[in-house]
């Protein structure tokens, strides 16, 4: 194990309970007072209209320009053609500076500087719209945790019972008898070649949305955990 | 700080052995005991692994009433002809021989947690050290005007997998030549989200061959539901004509019913049917409530291990728990079974205890071959489980992938049930 995620766990030890590895967008209740520099001209929450701006409700995961009703600025419907969807990062971006993103928006403000004011108004926006637990495929609450990538890693030794314990998740698709059915066999591996798949689907060089998201939030030592586990698995 | 808060990650964590003494020492009663109510995705899952994991050192207790668990996902691909009811039931006999679990088919009907002991409705008590909760779902009394318990003989819910499933599937089959399935939708949170919407579809499909006149009205409380785009092109492509979907903005959620005169009355409107399947509003299964460890409608967890808000010996999984941004489904629950497992084994016996990662995926079927998906990964945050990446099947896709997309779902039911069962 790299010493960097030793120094990680040891961190996460000592925060103890509720232990968190992932981050929410940011913090919400201090994001509904930097809204208050928006509310002018947008409104939010039950029976929000149209103003001078749009209503927020449902703004994210939403294409731009597409709020029914609203007259957008020729340059906003190109943007929403050109398939601008707002996400939490585009929107930080929109409201970092509009015109460096939508170059003749209407939204004639100059732009919030502070990162963390950034992230908290999203916080508290993000109240506002689909909730993935209602509807699965709504946008994000919080960013996965960031693992960085070396490719001298790939020779790690990776350790089998925390592999065994990683593999719960492969093991809802993929049979641990090495049966498939629908879905491809991951048993018994040469652990390199293992690695390597893991790690195209990581950088989305091999297609398969599924594998894609599940290798993309493991991190090196977890991708030779797993190689190491299913190896020897009967 | 409790010895079940810390968490190990890998190998590392052998520089911290000598701290991972069991915390809670049998005190005096042998092995660490954990009692398990509702043997589905969650509780069969949770049972299985602490058993598998602990290699003995725990007295695993699972308690479910039924002898035969009749699963509610593919429910819906028996609706529509692609399943035999006899797929869908799995016991748990491998469970007892093969995993040790003391499996008791009996209800719980109380739990005290003073005292750390569970009421069986035979009479019987189960003490714990740890108690996982996994009872699914019961209705909202009064949810629907008109419907009750009593009446789902004539309007069935088909919510809960088994008997109901097979009595939905029977009146569809005995529709008269041009007659109406009705469906009142449930409003949010409910399980599995684009499971109305599935089963519409799958009702779509076995009519379209018996009785290709009969009609399908779905009385809807809510604006947009998971799948909206590629359900509604796969009802245009496969059953134009045929689905009448009323959302909120159309009345939809302005509904009563009368059982015995078979009618459904939408925003004012009154039509006769002939099936009627009442979705009612959902709430935590009932022994949560008893345990004392609901708010309002479900129970409050926290996210690192599952554990209550209220109790941190009492946990709860799947579609009883409130536990942020992840979808009621089977996949949920079985994906926090493992999480939740983790951290009662290594609170109970000392061995490590990794990081939670969630991950859901839900197939629909919307015709033959024709297989969609939306799914999602999950972390846990300070506030909740939170959702951090996903994906969705989209509109428009070639015949070939959604058949790799449905033949994916097979081996999923393959593989999930695999995982609970043994």
């Amino acid at each position: 194990m790299g010493v960097a995620l030793f120094a990680k766990m040891t961190l996460a030890a000592s925060i103890a309970a509720g232990t968190s590895f992932a981050n929410e967008i940011g913090d919400a209740e201090a994001g509904e007072k930097v809204f208050s520099q928006c509310k002018g001209c947008h409104q939010l929450g039950a029976g929000a209209k149209d103003r001078i701006g749009p209503h927020l409700n449902g703004i994210f995961g939403r294409r731009a320009a597409a709020h029914e009703g609203f007259r957008y600025s020729k340059s906003m419907q190109r943007a929403g053609n050109d398939g601008l969807t707002w996400t939490a990062k585009t929107l930080d971006a929109y409201i970092e500076n509009p015109r460096a993103l939508v170059s003749k928006t209407r939204m004639s403000f100059r732009g919030m500087k502070d990162a963390t004011d950034r992230a908290n108004l999203l916080a508290y926006l993000r109240n506002f719209s689909d909730n993935p637990s209602n509807l699965p495929e709504a946008e994000p609450t919080a960013t996965a945790t960031d693992h960085d990538l070396d490719p001298a890693i790939l020779a790690l030794k990776g350790d089998p019972e925390y592999g065994e314990y990683l593999s719960n998740e492969c093991l809802t698709c993929h049979q641990s008898d090495g049966s498939a059915v629908g879905i491809p066999s991951i048993t018994q591996w040469p652990e390199e070649d293992f690695v390597v798949a893991m790690h195209a689907y990581k950088r989305k060089i091999r297609p398969h949305p599924v594998m894609q998201m599940m290798a993309g939030r493991l991190n090196d030592d977890e991708i030779a955990a797993l190689a190491a586990y299913f190896k020897d698995l009967e | 700080m409790t010895l079940n808060r810390r968490i190990f990650m890998g190998t590392g964590a052998a520089a911290m052995a000598s701290l991972s003494a069991p915390s809670v020492l049998a005190d005096g009663h042998g092995r660490p005991r954990v009692v398990l109510i509702g043997g589905g995705a969650g509780g069969a899952t949770a049972a299985r692994y602490l058993a598998k994991d602990s290699k003995g050192e725990l007295d695993v207790t699972l308690v479910e009433p039924s002898r035969t668990y009749f699963t509610c996902f593919f429910s819906n691909l028996y609706l529509g002809g692609f399943r035999d009811i006899d797929d869908l039931g799995h016991n748990y006999g491998t469970l007892a021989a093969k995993y040790g679990i003391n499996v008791v088919h009996d209800w719980a009907v109380g739990v005290d947690r003073d005292s750390k002991m569970v009421t069986l409705a035979g009479g019987s008590k189960l003490p714990y050290d740890k108690l996982i909760l996994s009872p699914g779902i019961d209705f909202v009394d009064g949810a629907v005007e008109g419907w009750s318990v009593s009446s789902q003989n004539a309007m069935p819910h088909a919510y809960k997998g088994g008997s109901q499933t097979e009595l939905l599937k029977a009146q569809v089959m005995a529709m008269p030549e041009g007659g109406t399935f009705a469906m009142v939708a449930p409003p949010n949170p409910f399980r599995c989200p684009p499971g109305p919407y599935e089963r519409v579809s799958m009702v779509a499909h076995a009519l379209k061959s018996s009785n290709p006149t009969a009609k399908i009205i779905v009385a809807d409380p809510k604006e947009k539901f998971s799948k909206m785009s590629l359900f509604q092109e796969g009802w245009a492509n496969h059953y134009a004509g045929m689905v009448d979907w009323i959302g909120s903005d159309f009345g939809g959620g302005n509904v009563s019913v009368d059982p015995n005169a078979m009618t459904v009355t939408i925003d004012g409107e009154e039509t006769k049917v002939d099936v009627c399947n009442v979705i009612p509003a959902m709430k935590a299964g009932r022994i949560a409530e008893l345990a004392g460890v609901t708010e309002g409608n479900w129970a409050p967890v926290n996210a690192a291990d599952m554990s209550t808000k209220a109790d941190a010996d009492v946990y709860v999984l799947g579609d009883a728990s409130q536990q942020g941004d992840m979808p009621k489904s089977g996949f949920s629950a079985n994906s926090q079974a493992k999480v939740c497992a983790n951290a009662v084994r290594g609170a109970l016996t000392g061995s490590k205890v990794f990081p939670a990662k969630f991950s859901n995926t839900c197939w629909s079927l919307i015709g033959t071959d024709d297989g969609v998906k939306v799914g999602a990964t999950y972390e846990a945050t300070a506030e909740k489980i939170s959702k951090v990446d996903g994906f969705i099947s989209s509109t428009g896709e070639d015949s070939a992938t959604r058949k790799a997309t449905f033949e994916e779902s097979e081996g999923w039911y393959a593989g999930i049930t695999a995982d609970m069962f043994g």
